[in-house]
C-alpha cells in the first residue's frame, strides 16, 4: 500500500514537473530539437535541473543496502552497446521528431484533454506490440 | 560566439527557469521512486509493464501512470494558460511518430527518462549512448522535416 503511495506521489510530481518544464508542449519540443532554425534552448534546462538533482540523490540512494519499501534495487545489469539499443534509440529520436511528444508528455497530456496525446499514448501502445510480434518473428 | 549567444537568449519563448524548476521536479520524482521503491522512473519502461509484467507489478504502475495525468490536471488548473495546446497538427503524422517512439524505446529499453535522466544519472554508458543517439535522430528528423521537406 506505502509504495502504491509512492507511486502515485512520484507521479504527481513528474506531472507536474513535466508540465512547468513544458515538455508537454510539442511547439517546444520541436523548437528545441530545431537546432538549424531557430533554436530554442530552453528544454535543455529540464535536463540540467532533472540530473542536478539526480546525479546527486542517486549517489546517496544508491549507498544504501535496500530501498525503503523494497528487498532490493531493480536496476538494469546490462552494460553492452548493442544494434537493438542504437537502433531503437534512433527510432526514438525519429518518432520523438515527428510528433513533438516523448512517452511521458504522451501520458500527462491524457490530463490535460489532448486529443494529440490520446492519439500518441495509443499509437505507442501499438508500436510495443510490434515489436513484441516481431520480435517473436524472427526469433 | 557571442553573437549566437545573445541570439540564443533573445529568442522568444526562452524559458530557463520554468524549464529548470520543472526539471528540478522530474529529478525529485524519480529520487522518490528509486528511494522507497528502488525503481527507476522510466516511462516506457513502466508503460509497457502496465500490460505484461507479473499481476503484483501492475498496480504501481497504474497508479504512477495516473499520477502522472493527475499531475497535468493540477497544473492546469493552477495555471490554466502556461501550456498552449498546437492546433492543427496532422493527427496520422503523431500515429507515425507514436508508433516509431512505440517501437523505438522497446527496442531501445527506453526513453528521455529512463535513459537520459535515470541512466545518466546512474552514469550507464548504454543510457549515455542511448541518449545521444535519439537526441541526434530527433534533431535531424526535425531539420528534415522542416528545412528540406
Amino acid at each position: 500500500m506505502k509504495k502504491i503511495f509512492i507511486a502515485l506521489l512520484s507521479g504527481i510530481i513528474f506531472g507536474l514537473g513535466l508540465s512547468l518544464s513544458q515538455m508537454v508542449n510539442p511547439d517546444k519540443v520541436i523548437a528545441f530539437l530545431d537546432v538549424f532554425g531557430q533554436w530554442d534552448p530552453s528544454l535543455a534546462f529540464v535536463m540540467i535541473g532533472a540530473l542536478l538533482v539526480s546525479f546527486i540523490s542517486f549517489r546517496l540512494v544508491l549507498k544504501r543496502p535496500e530501498p525503503i519499501l523494497e528487498q532490493s534495487f531493480h536496476l538494469s545489469a546490462r552494460k553492452d552497446i548493442d544494434k537493438a539499443l542504437l537502433t531503437g534509440a534512433a527510432m526514438f529520436g525519429i518518432g520523438w521528431g515527428i510528433s513533438g511528444f516523448c512517452p511521458g508528455p504522451a501520458i500527462a497530456g491524457l490530463g490535460m484533454g489532448n486529443i494529440e496525446a490520446l492519439v500518441m499514448v495509443v499509437s505507442i501502445y501499438a508500436g510495443f506490440f510490434f515489436q513484441r510480434w516481431l520480435g517473436k518473428i524472427i526469433s | 560566439m557571442f553573437i549566437n549567444l545573445v541570439q540564443v537568449f533573445l529568442v522568444e519563448n526562452f524559458t530557463p527557469y520554468s524549464a529548470l524548476l520543472g526539471g528540478a521536479l522530474i529529478g525529485l520524482s524519480v529520487t522518490l521512486l528509486l528511494l522507497f521503491n528502488g525503481r527507476m522512473a522510466g516511462i516506457s519502461g513502466i508503460m509497457k509493464g502496465l500490460f505484461n509484467a507479473p499481476q503484483d507489478e501492475r498496480v504501481w504502475r497504474f497508479t504512477f501512470l495516473c499520477g502522472l495525468i493527475i499531475g497535468a490536471i493540477i497544473f492546469q488548473q493552477i495555471m490554466p494558460d502556461f501550456v498552449v495546446p498546437r492546433q492543427g497538427y496532422p493527427l496520422w503524422l503523431m500515429a507515425l511518430g507514436g508508433f516509431f517512439v512505440g517501437i523505438g524505446t522497446r527496442l531501445g529499453n527506453g526513453c528521455t527518462s529512463g535513459h537520459g535522466i535515470c541512466g545518466i544519472a546512474n552514469l550507464s554508458k548504454r543510457s549515455i549512448f542511448a541518449t545521444l543517439t535519439f537526441m541526434g535522430f530527433g534533431m535531424l528528423t526535425v531539420y528534415v522535416i522542416r528545412h528540406v521537406l
